[in-house]
Parts: structure tokens; sequence; C-alpha cells
């Protein structure tokens, strides 16, 4: 399950080899830095983890400030371990979109998907609402209906689905053909959508090994 | 969103075409793939707008067909295009005549251009 950090440009349509017309997402991948290596006899799993972005010395924490610069890198904004990765590091060692990806093959990306608010079920579940907008109805048409039955259960079952928090959650989405990588801009080219807004920061991985 | 021009820039490759914009009647002939077989078809009408920049740039060009109003939206840089011949540069005031669609006949006639 290895892969790579990075930052969602947005989307955009380039022409495949039949002259189809591919909607796709640009995503800025690294360079990754390696902060920290997980060893079986220390942590008792292998691992790396990767730094992505930069940070101010003065917006990070004495203990990350170390932490840093054990690995002998400025502080990174955000810090993933990823494991399987077939080759040894060292602390510090670079990571390039071209290291890891190739034309062709499958990732996931994982994201925060765009918060929508406190919405009702009508949005947030795709409920039909209740009833019908005229002939003297008033206040129900987007209501979600019955929760459950009466004196028996005499209770709501949990996980009903109700009115809530829509977005803003983590989001991974599976199987996303790599159409392009451009080392020269250290950019990866997917197919289809991506979680989140424009500049969001994404962790793209790969499938794990069969 | 500059950023996402430039790399759709590279991914794209531009294609070059005679000046056309609004109120032009122009022919575009478009590859079409049945099966193995190519052909192609040509499509003659007015060029309603031309919308989006760079590389997904967009033009809707519109016909009468047998008395009903046929309309096709073509991406600029799409390589299914064989080649675009302006037959007519017609003058229009604005730079998306959607009030074509509503007039029929005489009153659906462009002004020509001349020189």
């Amino acid at each position: 399950m290895h892969g790579l950090i990075g930052k969602k440009v947005g989307m955009t349509s380039i022409y495949g080899a039949s002259g189809k017309n591919i909607p796709c997402t640009v995503i800025e991948v690294g360079p990754c830095v390696v902060t920290q290596v997980r060893t079986l006899e220390k942590d008792g799993y292998t691992a790396i983890q990767l730094g992505y972005g930069e940070r101010t010395e003065k917006s990070t924490s004495k203990a990350m400030q170390g932490h840093f610069k054990r690995a002998g890198v400025s502080p990174k904004r955000n810090l993933v371990e990823f494991n399987d990765f077939d080759s040894e590091f060292q602390l510090g060692d670079t990571l390039k979109v071209e290291d890891v990806f190739n034309e062709g093959e499958f990732v996931s990306v994982i994201g925060t998907s765009k918060g929508k608010g406190f919405q009702g079920v009508v949005k947030r579940h795709g409920f039909a609402g209740v009833g019908q907008a005229t002939h003297g109805q008033h206040n129900r048409l987007r209501a979600p209906g019955s929760i459950g039955a009466a004196s028996f259960p005499a209770r709501v079952f949990k996980g009903m689905r109700m009115a809530g928090q829509m977005g803003n959650a983590r989001v991974t989405i599976e199987n996303l053909e790599v159409l392009k990588v451009l080392p020269e801009e250290g950019v990866l080219v997917v197919k289809g959508a991506i979680p989140g807004h424009k500049g969001a920061t994404v962790v793209i991985r790969k499938p794990k090994a069969q | 969103m500059e950023r996402i021009k430039e790399i759709t820039n590279l991914m794209v490759e531009p294609r070059e075409w005679t000046e056309f914009g609004a109120g032009d009647t122009i022919t575009v002939t478009v590859k079409i793939t049945e099966g193995k077989k190519e052909r192609l078809q040509s499509f003659q009408g007015v060029v309603l707008q031309r919308r989006g920049v760079g590389m997904t740039e967009t033009f809707t060009i519109r016909k009468m067909s047998s008395g009903i109003g046929v309309e096709r939206i073509i991406p600029v840089n799409s390589p299914h295009i064989d080649s675009i011949v302006v037959n007519k540069r017609g003058v229009v005031r604005r730079a998306r005549i959607f009030y074509l669609r509503e007039l029929t006949g005489k009153s659906a006639r462009i002004k020509e251009r001349r020189g």
C-alpha cells in the first residue's frame, strides 16, 4: 500500500487514444521526504513516514521540530505512514511522482470531501420527501417520514438515516486510472473525480500487492 | 486556475483553424468511427457561440434540418474534427446569438460581412 501525498489542482479534460474526451483530475504529487523509518525490531511493524508541504519553524512545536531535525529535513505540513515499499529508505530520502507511479496503473485517492454543512434527508440520503406540494399540504415536502414502528420496538433503530452533517469526511476513491505522469511538473493526472476542494491535501495510494 | 490551464496545454495538442465566431456560417467535417471503419460527415450551419478558453474551448453550431433545428457542440481542439471551412462571415452585434433559435424563415437570415 505505498503511495505519496499531494495536492488537488483541479479538473480538466483530455483526449484519449481513440479521441474520446476523458474527464480527469490533476494532482500535484510530492516531492515527499522520508521523515521516519519504522522497523520490525523497534516498532513491531515496518513502514515509512513521508512528509509533504512546508510549514514554518514558528508554527511547529518543539517536539515536532526535533522529529524533523533528526530526519535532517525542514518542517513538513503533512505526515503519512505507508508500508509495502519495495526498497529500503534512509531518513531524508526524497520521493518524486515518477519514482512511484506509472501511466496506465490504478490508484486509490484518499481525501476530505467538501463540507456541505447540516443537511436534511433529501439532500443527504436521497429521500423523496413526503406527499405533495399542492392540495393543501404544507410543511412535509422535504420531511423524512416515519422513522420506525410503535410500541414494538418502542425505539428508533441505530443507524437510521436522518439529517446531519454532510461531507467534510474522509473519503477513498478506489481504482482511478493514471492517465499521465508529468515528472517535470511533478503532476499526476487521474481519470475521474477525487474528493475535496482545489488545493486540498490528498493521499494517493497504490493497491495492495497481490 | 492558471496552473490547471498550463497542465492541460501540455497534454492536449492544439488544432489550428481559420478564425470564426458567432454569426459565421461554417462547414465542419467530423470523423465518425463505426466499428472499424472511419467515415467523414459534414455539418454546415451558423455558429451560435464559442465558449470556454484554451484547450477545453467549444463552439455551438446550428442548422435547420428539414424544418427542425439541430445543434452540435464541438470542442475546438477535438481530434475528431477533420476540417473547418468558413463559408460566410456574418454581421452580428453579440458574441452569443441564441435569439436565432426563436427565428425562422426570412427573419433568421444574418447579413453578410463584406470586404
